[in-house]
């Protein structure tokens, strides 16, 4: 038994006093029954509950979501094209296409946020903006995480273009420096405005060089006195090394021309060149990958990861990936400087940098209420052949296990069922068993939604639940008298007996009334009369009526005789058959064939007559 | 076929209708309903494909479609019409049977208007002739068809043309009193159960069903009970079948495979030596397959009726850019289609014939 990692959260039902009654509760696919008992701890039980109310409590409120909603659908397809990906695509081209799937889910996610923020900031009532607000950051976490995980495991970049990435990373994801800029820059006096040196100090810290250059020009054309300094420190901005994306230097190169830049910068430091400008002279520090000078900007950077890479931005740009976690560790020890503890974001972010996959799947799986994330993450992840099978309890792979937890979640949708059936395609182990389960229980109060479920079936080749589905619909109609509509039902699950049943309602029905209803499904079974002998029996029976009212005699009469001789009849009916050959046997047979038969039938009726009037007494008039 | 506009919309889509334009109007399409099923609220939106978006380049309008109005539907919206109405018919459909409670009610599967009357059929067998201004049905055929009618359409005025689960076309006079049909179609092999049914606009006795099988049938209600063509088509259900109302030589269907396809019978195609498309998704010739048909020779023929096999060919192209849940509706309306799926998806295009 795994150890609980948290305590479990307490949730209040309204109304029920638990202290009082004792509660019952009831598990569901994806959701729980309770509601408040009579049975009383201490004293005597009351005769009713004082909470007449069964609540049904669900922890996962994000399927009910409409914006979620698009999330999952749009995510649906991105799945299942990654599931079709050929298999026999390797190397580079396979990677560039695991990584186009993954930018794909991000843009979802991405698309998502938008749209909250929209509503959030629409929203009249503050309590549902604030919800709205606190469901964009998640997505914006999970947005975070996920690219993170993009970088390390799915790109795979190796030291050099791993800075480079991460540092598009940090950029994406603290974005007031577009506010601040547009801020500054749209202002009369930009070098005199309040923010500026924060501005330009941002900047620096998003190694954002060029744009920084601009900023000091412009500070250098309002203040000729400080245009000398701003002017070297341009120029060492514009000569720092960077690895540029399509760059042929190698790693040793760029090593050796940074060291000598860095060795240039200290100079200048040593030579308290930037003594007259305190704010340069910050900024220099901070080129200079100074621990201290970064940490006052604390609340620029606003986070460790930001910091975590700035700091390696300006002292260790070749950083190799196995290194990361060295840096990472120090870097949230360094920001947070002991005085708050780590969130569950930055500890995912640090098994992220870790290279612990397990750790992040773990860590998310518990600090989110949906299984989106995780499942899809884990499948994308999966198809890096990153996952070793990492063996559960009950024999799936972890992989499988979310799907499986996923797609059950959005069975307990009333609509998004749907989805859920690709994601248990694509389970090998227990998906198959799992859809059979939860496909019989789907609702279907239209025949157009059991038209869709039993394609599903169809195509699945679930011969079982097919059967069982038309079963219950064909009573359905049978109850409804809608006899064409069981007949069918029972012709698309081939279930002879049914046809049986409503091949006896009819005749039922036949005898009762003394004609036949439904003329129109009966005269023109076609070769669906063949599933069942009863249902045969029927619509030959029909055929003689309606040869005998064309006065076709000797087609009725040969027809009839066929009936009786080839025992498709039920034995209720051999009375309203033998009196139907009645009126023919009066009737003068031209055909020599037909005589005979026809003599050899009158033998046996003289013969049996005697039998069958003693019968007549003890039948049940049928 | 550029320029498919998709939006997600939350909630899965059975019905869409274009808001019909003014006889003889030279404006594109604009609005267009949707209606929503499955959910525990459903409901009918509109939507508006008018200028909201940016002009681009040769002065198209783009952008997506916006939602303008919605109102909570009770039960799913199983079909869509337009006509001025401010009346509501409760319990139009329900059941009777020796195991129902009395007037349990029943689904209504489809709906046609002409102004002003209304036809409703429904899954109790049952049709409905209502008027927009009587409060009570003005006819009501009960127990027309003893399976599930599934759709509905206007043949000549006072005829409409009803397609059930049993594979049967009817048609039913309204000028005559009995409860039965004045004809009945059907194909002689299996009965497979048809789920949709379009008129061709300027000729009436032509008919075009989709079954449950993907196979589109063209029927000619004039002569005999059997088809004039069946064409295999999808591999699911076909849910839509509809004629486009000014180019009746293009046919378009939608279905449970996730397709949606432009079937063009254009005789004025130039003539392809190769088989291979030229521009279209996947496009592929597909001569006719005929039945046995009495007379052949007539001298004004719709092309969908034609039995040259050699001369016609029909170019079908597929719409959708990928392949999705089934698609539910679709409608046309000048050079736009809209269609809705079960991915929660309604796509719009305003350059069907580009």
């Amino acid at each position: 038994m795994e150890e609980l990692d948290g305590e479990p959260t307490v949730t209040l039902i309204p109304g029920v006093n638990s202290k009082k009654n004792q509660m019952y509760f009831d598990w569901g696919p994806g959701e729980m029954l309770v509601c408040e008992t009579s049975f009383n701890k201490k004293e005597k039980s009351e005769m009713v509950p004082s909470c007449p109310f069964i609540y049904i409590i669900r922890k996962d409120v994000d399927v009910y979501s409409q914006i979620l909603r698009k999330l999952f659908n749009e995510s649906h397809g991105i799945f299942l094209g990654l599931q079709r990906i050929d298999e026999e695509l390797t190397g580079k081209s396979r990677k560039s296409q695991l990584v186009r799937v993954s930018k794909n889910y991000r843009s979802v996610i991405r698309a998502c946020m938008e749209e909250m923020h929209q509503v959030a900031i629409a929203a009249k009532d503050p309590a549902n903006g604030r919800q709205f607000s606190s469901q964009v950051s998640i997505l914006s976490a999970m947005e975070l995480i996920w690219n993170l995980c993009e970088i390390l495991f799915i790109e795979v970049a190796p030291a050099g273009p791993l800075l480079l990435h991460l540092l598009d990373w940090v950029r994406l994801h603290v974005c007031e420096v577009d506010s601040l800029s547009a801020d500054v820059l749209g202002s009369e006096n930009p070098s005199k405005h309040d923010s500026f040196w924060n501005l330009v100090t941002i900047l620096v810290l998003q190694g954002r060089l060029d744009e920084a250059r601009q900023m000091l020009s412009k500070e250098a054309d309002a203040s000729p006195a400080s245009a000398g300094i701003c002017r070297i420190m341009g120029d060492l901005m514009r000569t720092m090394p960077i690895l540029s994306p399509g760059n042929t230097q190698t790693l040793t190169e760029l090593e050796l021309k940074w060291q000598h830049w860095h060795e240039e910068c200290e100079r200048y430091l040593q030579d308290s060149t930037f003594a007259t400008s305190p704010h340069l002279e910050s900024l220099l520090k901070i080129m200079l990958g100074d621990e201290a000078a970064l940490l006052e900007q604390k609340e620029l950077l606003s986070n460790w990861y930001h910091f975590l890479v700035t700091r390696l931005l300006y002292s260790n740009p070749t950083v190799k990936p196995i290194d990361l976690h060295y840096y990472a560790q120090s870097s949230l020890d360094l920001f947070l400087g002991g005085e708050s503890s780590p969130e569950p974001l930055d500890n995912i972010l640090l098994a992220a940098f870790e290279f612990d996959i397990h750790q992040v799947i773990k860590e998310c799986s518990i600090a989110l209420s949906n299984w989106w994330f995780v499942a899809h993450l884990t499948d994308l992840l999966d198809h890096c052949k990153l996952l070793q099978s990492h063996n559960l309890y009950f024999g799936s792979n972890m992989r499988e296990f979310l799907l499986l937890e996923y797609a059950s979640g959005l069975f307990a949708h009333p609509s998004l069922w749907q989805l859920g059936v690709d994601y248990f395609d694509y389970c090998p182990e227990l998906g198959r068993v799992s859809l059979e389960l939860h496909i019989e229980r789907i609702p279907l109060n239209t025949e157009q939604k059991a038209l869709k479920v039993l394609r599903i079936c169809e195509q699945r080749q679930m011969t079982e639940q097919v059967r069982s589905i038309c079963k219950i619909l064909a009573m359905k109609a049978v109850r409804n008298n809608r006899l064409g509509s069981a007949l069918s039902w029972s012709i698309r699950a081939k279930d002879a007996a049914f046809a049986t049943l409503v091949s006896d309602r009819f005749l039922r029905d036949y005898c009762e009334r003394g004609c036949f209803s439904d003329l129109d499904l009966i005269d023109n079974l076609g070769p669906a009369m063949m599933l069942s002998d009863r249902l045969t029996f029927l619509g030959k029976y029909r055929e003689f009526h309606r040869m005998y009212g064309e006065k076709r005699f000797a087609d009725a009469a040969s027809l009839l005789l066929s009936l009786m001789t080839s025992r498709i009849a039920p034995r209720s009916f051999w009375m309203t058959l033998l009196t139907d050959a009645l009126p023919l046997l009066e009737q003068k047979q031209d055909d020599d064939i037909e005589t005979t038969k026809v003599e050899m039938l009158r033998l046996s009726l003289a013969r049996n007559l005697a039998r069958a009037i003693i019968r007549e007494g003890s039948l049940e008039g049928s | 076929m550029e320029e498919i506009y998709a939006k997600f919309v939350s909630q899965k889509i059975s019905k869409t209708r274009w808001r019909p334009l003014p006889p003889g109007s030279l404006q594109t399409a604009e609005t267009f309903a949707t209606g929503s099923w499955d959910n525990e609220e459903n409901y009918i939106s509109l939507w508006s494909i008018g200028d909201f978006g940016n002009l681009d380049s040769d002065g198209g309008f783009e952008g997506d479609h916006q939602l303008l109005c919605d109102i909570r539907h009770h039960g799913d919206v199983m079909d869509l019409q337009t006509l001025s109405v401010n009346q509501q018919w409760t319990t139009a459909h329900y059941h009777t049977g020796p195991g129902s409670p009395s007037y349990s009610s029943a689904p209504c599967t489809g709906v046609v208007c002409n102004n002003p009357e209304i036809v409703t059929v429904g899954e109790d067998g049952r049709i409905n002739l209502f008027r927009a201004d009587h409060k009570e049905a003005v006819r009501t055929i009960d127990n027309a068809d003893s399976s599930t009618l599934h759709a509905v359409t206007f043949l000549r005025t006072p005829e409409i043309l009803t397609v059930n689960s049993i594979g049967q076309l009817k048609i039913w006079d309204f000028r005559q009193q009995g409860n039965e049909p004045s004809q009945i179609l059907s194909l002689t092999g299996d009965r497979v159960p048809l789920h949709c049914v379009d008129r061709h606009p300027n000729q009436q006795h032509v008919v075009a069903t989709g079954g449950q099988d993907g196979m589109l049938s063209i029927w000619d209600v004039r002569q005999g009970t059997m088809p004039v063509s069946l064409l295999k088509a999808h591999e699911a259900e076909m849910w839509e079948v509809h004629f486009h109302p000014s180019n009746p030589e293009h046919l378009f269907t939608c279905s449970e495979d996730g397709s949606l396809w432009h079937w063009d019978a254009s005789t004025d195609v130039p003539e392809k030596s190769s088989l291979f498309h030229q521009g279209g998704r996947s496009s592929t010739f597909l001569s006719h397959s005929i039945s046995n048909q009495a007379n052949v020779h007539q001298s004004v023929i719709s092309s969908w009726l034609s039995t040259d096999p050699a001369k016609d060919r029909i170019e079908i192209t597929s719409l959708l850019p990928s392949r999705s849940l089934s698609v539910n509706t679709l409608d046309v309306l000048g050079p736009c289609l809209v269609c809705g799926t079960d991915a929660e998806a309604i796509y719009v295009t305003r350059h069907l014939f580009s």
